[in-house]
């Protein structure tokens, strides 16, 4: 394909072997998500051109990547800790890579709103605004394709929940497609388009987000991702802490996560989802769906259920209510879902 | 103080600072960033003046520079004048005997310059070389500027490699140090006092300004 990065290498130390086609089209934010040892930083490394594979091959748009210098590839690659060079202003950061234009420099800042902060030593930013530095400075030449290692990790957690927006947002604004590290789960459903989930460095999965995250292929992606439902999710109002969304045709009410945006995944651990026969459907702050029951699978002491409720919800139960409840292909029952079991991660569209 | 030789020695001692960080630098990058295995040896080398003799160092090249060196041969020949016993022998011996006085302090400080910032330049497009010039040099600079003036406080003070190399001619290779050995065998202690002092303040002040460089280095970083 040639509107793709086509990646096969292989390396001995740190072991590696990725085999991926990262597709470069609409959906711009792939995320390489694993625990921290899997791969993912050596990887991202590789493909900047910053490591050497021991064989095998890396093609941008049907460019053939290999003992292209980390310059000559005309990537960004923002690392963990920002490193912004400390003895330059921020002026001088952004510029680095733009000499004498100016203009530019005052137009990437201005996007990623620093462009009060340009006089300033990075000794003299919080975390946050280190980051939109980094960021700024990543954008200034250009790059054909941005490299993020953990960009968030560095953050406190509110500053962290308002770049996630942001970061995604200037991605898709610039329309420069980017490959993001993370460890993170809430990280990875803010910002990715696509997933690739490493484990102890081999790439296991590849696909849209909310796919990967709904059907792990193997026991290790499952591990890896965590026993959550992850659903795309619309919310509709807000009132009082309270955020009522939609799943497709399904209403529910989970807590308002904050922020503007009305486009989120809802996350729902399959240990918080309740079964009961279904009833007369009592009105309070839980959420009591109808669904049918799709396949049940033993885990060891749990039943791992899979219900079809207008989305499908996956629900881990004791055999013990399994059993009472007669749990079966085909029966109806009633999935309940407290509302702060409900987690939202907003997201741009 | 016997001007002639002040002249001398400030002119060997600024001579070898320059030629070292134009020879020293790219010599300490080199060992700061290099996976060579073999890279001890040249450490070991690098370091030898430090234990060594000065007698035994003046020696041998004293005995390089001669007249019967290949080295010695070709220096008369594009010159006219030999080597040893003259101030450019003086200044060749100078960059050898101060070199792990220049070298060390610039690789210790060009390798705790921080990988990631040189990766970040080269990943905006930035040449190896802007980017040495422009990020590791200005970050390794404490280290940078301590190495050169301990190179000219030790190559002011020198002595046994001076002598033997050089011997004592007045205005060619007579320096200070020279001068005071010269003036207390002549049994004038006062002007081998007043050298004396001076050399000592001088070294005291060059110190000062290098161990306060060097605290300016730890608190710039914590």
């Amino acid at each position: 394909m040639d509107d793709a990065l086509l990646i096969d290498i292989e390396k001995a130390r740190p072991p590696l072997r990725a085999r991926l086609e990262i597709p470069l089209d609409a959906a711009p934010i792939t995320v390489l998500f694993g625990e921290s040892g899997a791969g993912k930083t050596t990887l991202l490394r590789l493909i900047a051109g910053l490591d050497r594979p021991d064989q095998g091959s890396i093609r941008f748009r049907g460019e053939v990547w290999d003992g292209l210098s980390p310059q000559e590839r005309r990537i960004g690659f923002l690392f963990q800790e920002h490193a912004l060079f400390p003895h330059l202003s921020v002026r001088r950061n952004i510029a680095h890579g733009v000499r004498g234009r100016d203009q530019r420099v005052a137009e990437v800042a201005r996007l990623v709103r620093v462009d009060e902060l340009l006089d300033r030593k990075p000794a003299e930013l919080s975390g946050g605004q280190r980051q939109r530095v980094a960021l700024a400075r990543a954008l200034a030449p250009s790059p054909r394709l941005l490299l993020l290692d953990e960009p968030l990790s560095a953050l406190d957690a509110p500053s962290r929940a308002e770049l996630q927006i942001e970061l995604r947002r200037v991605l898709e604004q610039q329309k420069i497609p980017a490959i993001v590290v993370t460890h993170d789960r809430v990280e990875a459903l803010a910002l990715g388009d696509r997933l690739a989930v490493l484990t102890a460095g081999e790439v296991r999965q590849f696909g849209r987000v909310a796919e990967v995250f709904a059907s792990p292929s193997d026991a290790a992606v499952a591990r890896v991702v965590g026993t959550e439902n992850v659903a795309p999710a619309l919310i509709l109002k807000r009132a009082e802490g309270l955020a009522t969304i939609s799943i497709g045709s399904v209403e529910l009410v989970a807590l308002d996560p904050g922020g503007a945006e009305n486009d989120a995944f809802a996350c729902i651990r399959a240990e918080d989802v309740l079964l009961e026969p279904p009833g007369p459907g009592e009105t309070s702050a839980r959420n009591e769906l109808p669904g049918v029951v799709i396949t049940v699978t033993p885990e060891g002491p749990l039943v791992r259920v899979v219900l079809d409720c207008g989305f499908r919800l996956v629900a881990l139960v004791t055999r013990r209510s399994a059993d009472r409840f007669r749990l079966a292909p085909g029966r109806n029952v009633a999935a309940l879902i407290k509302a702060p079991s409900v987690r939202l991660v907003p997201r741009v569209r | 103080m016997d001007a002639s030789a002040l002249r001398l020695s400030l002119e060997l001692a600024a001579l070898t600072t320059v030629g070292l960080l134009v020879l020293g630098i790219p010599l300490a990058q080199w060992l700061a960033t290099t996976a060579f295995r073999g890279k001890v040896i040249a450490e070991t080398i690098v370091s030898m003046p430090l234990v060594l003799p000065p007698t035994v160092l003046g020696y041998y090249l004293l005995v390089a520079f001669g007249n019967r060196s290949p080295l010695g041969q070709a220096w008369i020949r594009l010159t006219g004048h030999p080597l040893a016993f003259s101030f450019a022998g003086l200044l060749v011996a100078s960059l050898l005997y101060s070199l792990p006085f220049a070298v060390q302090p610039f690789a210790a400080s060009l390798s705790r310059v921080d990988k990631r910032l040189v990766e970040a330049s080269w990943s905006l497009g930035v040449s190896r070389l802007a980017t040495f010039f422009e990020i590791t040099l200005p970050l390794a600079a404490p280290g940078i500027v301590a190495g050169a003036v301990l190179t000219f406080a030790h190559t002011l003070g020198e002595f046994g490699v001076v002598l033997m190399v050089g011997g004592n001619l007045p205005g060619e290779t007579r320096t200070l140090s020279i001068a005071i050995f010269d003036s207390v065998e002549k049994l004038d202690y006062a002007s081998a006092n007043a050298t004396a002092l001076f050399l000592l303040v001088v070294s005291f002040a060059v110190l000062l300004v290098t161990h306060v460089l060097r605290q300016s280095v730890w608190t710039t970083r914590s």
